[in-house]
């Protein structure tokens, strides 16, 4: 699920709830409209809660971006199947894709402000992760 | 040790059967000290697993665990699924036909290193790497079907009294002692099917 194409940083929003996930889009649209690609997915293959890896790669692709993309997740699982479908991608975008290690709300926000100015992928971790520095 | 057509699928039935009968009591031991969805999740995923017989069957034993392990990967969700998928597809990535004892540890070897990077953990931390780990030793060690079996079950119960590190449960800090960790409860189990239904043989 996403909108917006642009040569900025893409930001991917992973919840166990696609709720939350939707809600912290909704937030980014907000602050930095269509400047960002922007992906987002929540919960498990049935629909209950959780996470999983094909909704992760699907909104990697739906945010991709030449410049990368950085990956905002939740809890344990929200990370642990991000990394794996980071993996999963191909080899020319595996090296461009990032987990956050950053609170999911204010880390997707903070990202994408970031990334509307034209940040490296480098940078816009960098200023999610200093949420938690 | 042969591993023709049948024992790949007594296998894949066999490890799928109890992840299905105790998916209550996963459930369960998850939701003290977890989310509580393991239970649900270990199911879906090895009915997922059952549903590719009797194609995945077919399919060489490097082949065969890839598949399997992809499978859990995808449905399975929760940490859970990108651990024990990790596990199976590295478990199977240079495994022959007729594996030996030594094909055996060496894959079980690879496939705890690889579960170990995946989730940044090792063990001690109240995780399925508190079975496995033991159980790798145990089969170096020589040990037959029932001595393997013995040392799944037991390391799943030394799991109660640890205290999480990794994962939700370590969220709840000294709370989360006293239960056994579910992961490492399914775990066991996977394990002590997998040897009955392979007939596991002393240093075999």
């Amino acid at each position: 699920m996403s909108s917006s194409n642009s040569a900025n940083v893409g930001i991917v929003i992973v919840s166990h709830s696609i709720k939350i996930a939707e809600g912290a889009a909704d937030m980014v649209r907000q602050m930095v409209g269509n400047a960002v690609p922007l992906g987002w997915t929540g919960g498990d293959v049935d629909g209950g809660l959780g996470t999983n890896v094909a909704g992760i790669l699907a909104a990697i692709d739906a945010a991709w971006s030449p410049a990368g993309v950085a990956i905002l997740v939740d809890l344990g699982g929200a990370e642990t199947n991000s990394e794996m479908a980071v993996e999963m991608l191909p080899d020319d975008r595996r090296a461009r894709v990032v987990v956050c290690n950053a609170p999911v709300v204010e880390g997707a926000v903070i990202a994408a402000t970031e990334a509307s100015g034209g940040s490296s992928l480098s940078a816009v971790k960098r200023s999610a992760e200093e949420l938690y520095a | 040790m042969t591993f023709d057509r049948a024992a790949k699928e007594r296998l894949v039935q066999a490890l799928a059967a109890p992840m299905i009968a105790h998916a209550d009591e996963l459930t369960s031991l998850d939701q003290a000290i977890g989310d509580g969805d393991h239970g649900l999740n270990m199911k879906r995923g090895f009915e997922a697993v059952l549903a590719m017989l009797p194609g995945v069957a077919d399919k060489s034993a490097p082949e065969m665990f890839k598949a399997i392990g992809m499978t859990l990967v995808m449905k399975v969700g929760g940490a859970s699924g990108p651990l024990v998928g990790t596990f199976f597809m590295e478990f199977g990535k240079s495994l022959p036909d007729a594996p030996s004892r030594a094909d055996l540890v060496a894959a079980a070897d690879k496939a705890i290193v690889a579960v170990k990077a995946r989730g940044r953990s090792d063990a001690g931390q109240k995780t399925l790497l508190d079975v496995l780990v033991p159980v790798h030793e145990v089969l170096a060690g020589g040990g037959d079907g029932a001595a393997i079996a013995a040392a799944a079950a037991d390391a799943a119960e030394r799991t109660i009294p640890m205290l999480a590190i990794r994962g939700r449960a370590s969220f709840l800090g000294e709370r989360s002692i006293g239960h056994m960790d579910p992961g490492s409860r399914s775990t066991s189990l996977l394990i002590v099917a997998a040897v009955k239904a392979l007939e596991f043989e002393a240093g075999s």
